[in-house]
């Protein structure tokens, strides 16, 4: 009744892999089932066709050369607005704070838990703490920053007023606070291509009488550089794409305003904005409204978070593949990427 | 599991050095549990004026949310209320809303995708269709939010909302597209990779044996994935469930961009006009509200929203570890 000659098959594949099977004996309720399937299948496409599609046309259209090479101006005009180096400065000095922490910290997070984990309880502790840290919303994470940082102790790292209120929005403040956005995301891929690698790996490096520290340092670590590069190149993209810690801890102003003096230290003391903020303050929704800026900006940003993604798929391609145990189906996200919530 | 430690160290020096490792890496860890901490501690430090103010009825409703934040922007109390006067009911209806809606909807959607990539489609589709899922992953939610508001929203008021319609609620509120719809929709678009991921990653991870046991009833292929597979996915489903809401629930910056961003409590009894009338959830309020100002009225107002916040993403990160427990009797893990 149900399957389409399923005996004859000598020495065929196992039934895991039925024989091709038509929906024509299936009733009509199980049909419409594997119809819409298909529906939502394509619908996915065509979403993220049209969203690509919307972004491209729109962008292109407004993108000028000019924009990145000039600063963000006040103006009512949005020919006189200026473009967004600014942003885009501001963009790369975030996303490198941020990651010249998170990125250290992530991976030994990951291997003290993976390697050492002792005692017990306190590495199943932090293994909740880390997955906390990924599901609190990132405004949270923003106003928790805040008020942390608006401390006079923290006073060296942002701006303080003559009396002596500090304001707790800078570059560090905000890169700082980007490293809790990244470290699951590099906790979690370094994590997770621990566990894929033979146990025959350590211990041959045991074998030849090496301690762990050195075994992690020498042979671990490095046999997994392509698992903890995605988590980095993961940790990176959700950098580059959260705008409420910008917005809040960063002031999102219209311009980078250093600091002091100095010519480096001044600037990352200072407040400033990120491509996310520009976008967010030149569509309708902020004060700027200057759709065709939001539009160049937003291309510009999504086609980063695009370059990133493909470099992802590389570095968890065919060949890293290989060695990735895991079914088929959980690659469809890099290693690691379950652990993030948002 | 590490293997076992090695028994034989070469040197004495070399012993140390592991040992001095093991314990940086370990106060590292500490580290993190102590900047949990912190964070609850400090946070819930700076939200109390707002709670001990207001009291229970911080979550109740009450009055107009605009006249309550101008009243602290402007340092004015409103008459016969303290400055803190505060009542975010509107605010949670609009947070449930958004975040039920959507998750609901995602929940449909992401099983018969799971369904169709683990079970219906072709290799080429499904070489197409995991970037794609990869792709809605990675899209910065201010892109979501700016299409919402130049796209998504503008059609909805030209071509879905009637005049008559906005008439009909002109003196409570304006319609103008940016709405519980819009809001839901993209929400939707939003959480469904994560969900598809792990819905798809259980569907596959069932061992073949109960999907083949089924099939050698007789049973056809869709009873057998609706009725094995899929029951035996629950937990994992359950899983993605709880991991969406936790992203919808924290979502700010898209909502606030369309949302519709004047902090009104739709009313289902208004009908069809109820999906397009505006909302404000908690995680937008901040971005909307917060000004810069450290220590002033909406500053703690804004702190107790973000301890509701922190307490509900708290509360459901166990709620995380719980669902996962089933999944491990089975052996398939998330």
């Amino acid at each position: 009744m149900a399957l389409a000659a399923p005996a004859a098959q000598p020495s065929g594949p196992p039934l895991a892999a039925p024989p091709r099977e038509t929906t024509a004996s299936w009733p009509l309720a199980d049909r419409v089932g594997y119809w819409l399937c298909w529906a939502t299948g394509v619908g996915l496409c065509l979403i993220a066709g049209s969203i690509v599609l919307v972004m491209f046309v729109k962008g292109v259209s407004s993108l000028r050369l000019s924009l990145f090479v000039q600063s963000p101006a006040p103006s009512l005009h949005q020919s006189q607005a200026g473009g967004f180096l600014d942003p885009i400065v501001g963009t790369l000095i975030v996303t490198a704070i941020g990651i010249a922490i998170a990125a250290p910290m992530g991976v030994a997070l990951a291997t003290w838990l993976s390697e050492y984990r002792r005692p017990a309880w306190l590495a199943r502790a932090v293994e909740s703490a880390i997955e906390m840290i990924a599901g609190v919303p990132s405004v949270v994470l923003a106003i928790f920053g805040l008020l942390l940082f608006a401390h006079g102790f923290f006073g060296f790292l942002s701006q303080s007023a003559s009396n002596g209120t500090v304001t707790g929005q800078s570059f560090l403040v905000a890169g700082v606070i980007m490293a809790l956005l990244a470290v699951p995301l590099v906790a979690g891929a370094t994590g997770e291509a621990l566990a894929q690698l033979p146990a025959r790996t350590r211990e041959a490096s045991y074998a030849l009488g090496k301690t762990r520290a050195t075994t992690i340092r020498r042979v671990l670590l490095p046999s997994i550089l392509p698992g903890i590069a995605s988590g980095v190149v993961l940790g990176m993209g959700r950098i580059i794409g959260d705008t409420a810690i910008i917005t809040i801890l960063l002031g999102a102003t219209l311009k980078n305003e250093p600091v002091g003096e100095l010519p480096i230290l001044g600037t990352l003391r200072g407040t400033g904005s990120t491509l996310t903020s520009y976008v967010y303050n030149n569509s309708p929704a902020g004060e700027g409204n200057a759709p065709q800026k939001a539009y160049a900006a937003a291309f510009v940003l999504l086609m980063i978070v695009l370059a990133l993604n493909a470099l992802v798929t590389r570095l968890t391609g065919p060949r890293a593949r290989r060695t990735d145990t895991r079914p088929r189906i959980w690659r469809l996200l890099p290693a690691g990427w379950a652990s993030w919530s948002r | 599991m590490p293997a076992a430690a090695p028994q034989y160290p070469s040197t004495q020096a070399a012993v140390r050095t592991d040992r001095r490792a093991e314990h940086m890496l370990g106060a590292l860890a500490v580290g993190v549990l102590l900047l949990i901490a912190l964070m609850l501690v400090t946070v819930a430090i700076n939200a109390w004026p707002s709670f001990s103010a207001n009291g229970l009825s911080w979550f109740g409703s009450g009055g107009n949310l605009v006249t309550q934040f101008e009243a602290m922007h402007t340092n004015i109390p409103l008459q016969g209320h303290e400055l803190l006067y505060f009542r975010a009911w509107p605010l949670i209806w609009g947070t449930l809303l958004s975040t039920v809606l959507a998750v609901a909807s995602a929940l449909v959607i992401s099983t018969l995708a799971a369904i169709f990539l683990t079970e219906f489609a072709p290799l080429s589709v499904r070489r197409v269709l995991e970037p794609v899922i990869r792709l809605l992953a990675g899209v910065p939610s201010v892109i979501y939010g700016l299409i919402g508001i130049l796209v998504i929203a503008p059609w909805i008021n030209d071509h879905l909302i009637s005049n008559p319609r906005k008439h009909s609620v002109i003196y409570v509120v304006q319609l103008n597209g940016a709405d519980l719809m819009t809001a839901t929709l993209i929400l939707t678009v939003m959480i469904l990779p994560i969900m598809v991921a792990i819905s798809a990653g259980a569907l596959a991870a069932v061992p073949s044996s109960w999907r083949e046991g089924s099939a050698a009833l007789g049973v056809n292929r869709w009873r057998t994935i609706w009725r094995v597979s899929l029951r035996a996915a629950r937990p994992a489903i359950a899983a993605g469930v709880v991991l969406a809401t936790a992203r919808a629930l924290g979502e700010a910056i898209m909502l606030a961009m369309v949302s519709g961003g004047s902090p009104f409590a739709a009313n289902p009894l208004d009908g069809l006009t109820f999906l397009f009338e505006p909302v404000q959830p908690l995680a937008a309020t901040i971005i909307k509200e917060f000004g810069g100002d450290t220590s002033g009225a909406v500053a703690h107002t804004v702190y107790a929203i973000a301890a509701v916040l922190l307490f509900s993403a708290a509360l459901l990160s166990f709620a995380g570890w719980a669902v996962k427990q089933p999944l491990k009797r089975y052996g398939i893990g998330v």
